[in-house]
């Protein structure tokens, strides 16, 4: 296991320098010269000194990128032109917000993705599995800025049942915190199972063709067990690498429903960086979200060979 | 005593009685009819937007501010007395051709490439592999507002930055139909007979990943509704005044208890357009399947 993913991660470094590239180079997509946009409306002659001086303006442009990625690679992401933090610190902050409506959504998304899929699978072809594929297919086509927009309507503004926007940290006060954000977490969740159930439908009903389940069905065991413990836990290995592949469209959701809601996180963060021409923390966030994406892909390699053992022979 | 092989015999991705078999299929399948019909009507009202009989999407009328729908207006009235059917209308314009144009510039930058990889092998398949993986690295909606935050908030750019989003599943999906494509007996009897890089390419290989291309093509314009919808939404895609379904949901989030049906319907417009979308694909999808046929 540990020269697999020694393996996985030397293959990944040309892809992370690939990104680094990447990100350096958007700040050249921007019209006139990239300092000047970076000191703000200000234009301090000594900030534009300092900053030309830092990233190196006056050299050549491959020289300017070792100089940025050296900085990088020391966690220096630059500093934020709206608030003065550092890049990296700003990101720590708002990350447990965003992780915090990620984890929510995922357990949402769980527990509504896997029974369907399940129960469809083993319906296949009767009412049941033609209500939940018509379910699913919704789930994947509304817009979930949209469906936040109509519960918002719905659930605070008519019923009043729970607050439209917010956000109280998980460490101080638990029960409200999560009543603030299961809203904004069923929002997000609900693509999420759609894609949940489309998979595990699929990877239900080829494991309930195989001969192991036929196997355990003349064995006389009861249909719930040969249901959960031998065919579900077989589908499960697949479908536990896709939720590790959710990583990114759980992210991408999340930049829209704490948007929505008004939640301080990730997502939050770099929507305001944009309007705030606010380019290092925008570039932090590419940067931080591509690496954080390849060890998402890196685990979910690692978990399928955990999980399928003929994968490790 | 050697037997001429002609690869242009053997070759027709989809020969006629396939075809046809393909469209059987297509034609008895009640959601693909279903999703090709949505599609059909939001085409035709975002084409026929000039001729129809309702007011410009830019219009305002000052004595019907946020006026809830009637005869004079079905959909009502938005915050500054413009009808919401026709900006709805005139949205779908925006909606439909950013789907469109993003998922042709990703299927044209992305297929050549991936059948480049999948062609040459070696090296070339290296360097397009890792570069792809980098684009994957990045959430798509992630990495289409960084690229519509630096070239500039604007609809043309929207699209740019989805296609270029959207472009590493095209290259992903053309590399892996090529190189399937290439241990198949035609391509190697094509060979055999002294057939050049280009006419493979265009004759042999082309023609037979069009099927797939055709299907993810159709469920990634989907996805870029939604993506448009998104940035439009964020504020980075049609700049206002002009209609688009995301920017009209964007001011009707400010509105919900004074005039809720401004953000209805133009989120059950996206929603219809985008199942439509994903019926018609995954209808693609089954007809083409040659597995079942």
């Amino acid at each position: 296991m540990l020269a697999f993913l020694a393996r996985r991660i030397i293959i990944a470094i040309p892809t992370v320098i690939l990104i680094s590239i990447f990100v350096f180079s958007l700040q050249h997509l921007l019209p006139g010269d990239p300092i000047l946009v970076m000191a703000g409306e200000e234009r301090d002659p000594d900030v534009i000194a300092a900053l030309r001086e830092k990233y190196r303006f006056n050299d050549p442009i491959p020289m300017q990128y070792l100089a940025w990625a050296g900085n990088a690679l020391q966690g220096d992401l630059g500093i934020s032109l709206r608030t003065q933090q550092p890049v990296l610190e700003l990101i720590g902050e708002k990350l447990p917000v965003t992780i915090q409506l990620a984890v929510m959504a995922l357990i949402i998304a769980i527990l509504i993705g896997i029974p369907a899929g399940v129960l469809s699978a083993y319906k296949k072809g009767t009412w049941i599995d033609w209500v939940a594929n018509i379910i699913a297919l919704s789930g994947l086509s509304v817009p979930n800025f949209w469906l936040g927009i109509m519960l918002i309507l719905l659930v605070s503004v008519k019923l009043g049942w729970l607050p439209a926007s917010g956000y109280m940290p998980l460490t101080e006060d638990p029960l409200q915190s999560i009543r603030v954000m299961i809203m904004p977490a069923f929002v997000l969740g609900t693509a999420i199972a759609a894609t949940l159930m489309r998979h595990t439908r699929s990877a239900m009903l080829s494991v309930l063709k195989s001969d192991y389940v036929r196997t355990a069905r003349a064995k006389g065991l009861k249909e719930r067990v040969v249901l959960i413990k031998h065919a579900l836990r077989n589908a499960l290995v697949p479908v536990v690498t896709v939720i590790t592949l959710l990583f990114g469209e759980l992210l991408a959701g999340a930049v829209l429903t704490e948007q929505i809601f008004t939640i301080p996180g990730f997502g939050k963060l770099v929507v305001d960086a944009v309007f705030n021409r606010d380019y290092a923390v925008v570039q932090g966030i590419v940067l931080c979200t591509g690496i954080a994406f390849i060890f998402m892909n890196i685990l979910a390699d690692a978990a399928y060979r955990i999980l399928n053992p003929r994968m490790s022979q | 005593m050697t037997a001429v092989v002609d690869p242009q015999a053997v070759a027709d991705p989809l020969p006629p009685r396939r075809r046809n078999r393909a469209w059987e299929k297509f034609r008895r399948s009640p959601s693909a009819l279903l999703g090709g019909a949505i599609v059909l009507f939001f085409l035709i009202v975002a084409l026929l937007a000039p001729l129809l009989p309702v007011p410009g999407p830019t219009e305002t009328d000052w004595s019907a501010v946020r006026k809830a729908p009637s005869a004079a207006h079905l959909f009502g009235t938005d915050e500054i007395g413009r009808d919401v059917l026709s900006r709805m209308i005139w949205g779908a314009q925006a909606s439909l051709l950013a789907g469109v144009v993003s998922v042709l510039i990703a299927v044209l930058l992305g297929v050549p490439l991936g059948m480049l990889a999948g062609y040459m092998r070696g090296w070339t398949d290296a360097i397009i592999s890792r570069f792809t993986e980098a684009l994957l690295a990045a959430p798509f909606l992630i990495l289409a507002i960084a690229l519509a935050a630096f070239l500039g908030p604007s609809l043309t750019n929207a699209m740019i930055a989805i296609g270029l989003s959207a472009m590493p599943i095209f290259i992903r999906l053309a590399r892996a139909q090529t190189l399937s494509v290439m241990t198949e007996d035609y391509v190697e009897s094509a060979r055999a007979v002294g057939i050049g890089h280009l006419g493979m390419i265009g004759r042999y290989i082309l023609p037979n990943i069009i099927p797939p291309i055709i299907v993810q093509a159709t469920l990634t314009i989907a996805t870029a509704i939604i993506a448009e919808a998104s940035l439009s939404f964020l504020g980075l895609g049609q700049q206002p005044p002009a209609p688009s379904w995301g920017a009209m949901l964007n001011i009707a989030k400010n509105f919900l208890e004074q005039a809720p049906w401004m953000a209805l319907y133009p989120g059950v417009a996206i929603f219809l357009v985008v199942l439509g979308f994903n019926l018609l694909g995954d209808g693609l999808r089954d007809a083409l399947d040659p597995r079942d046929n």
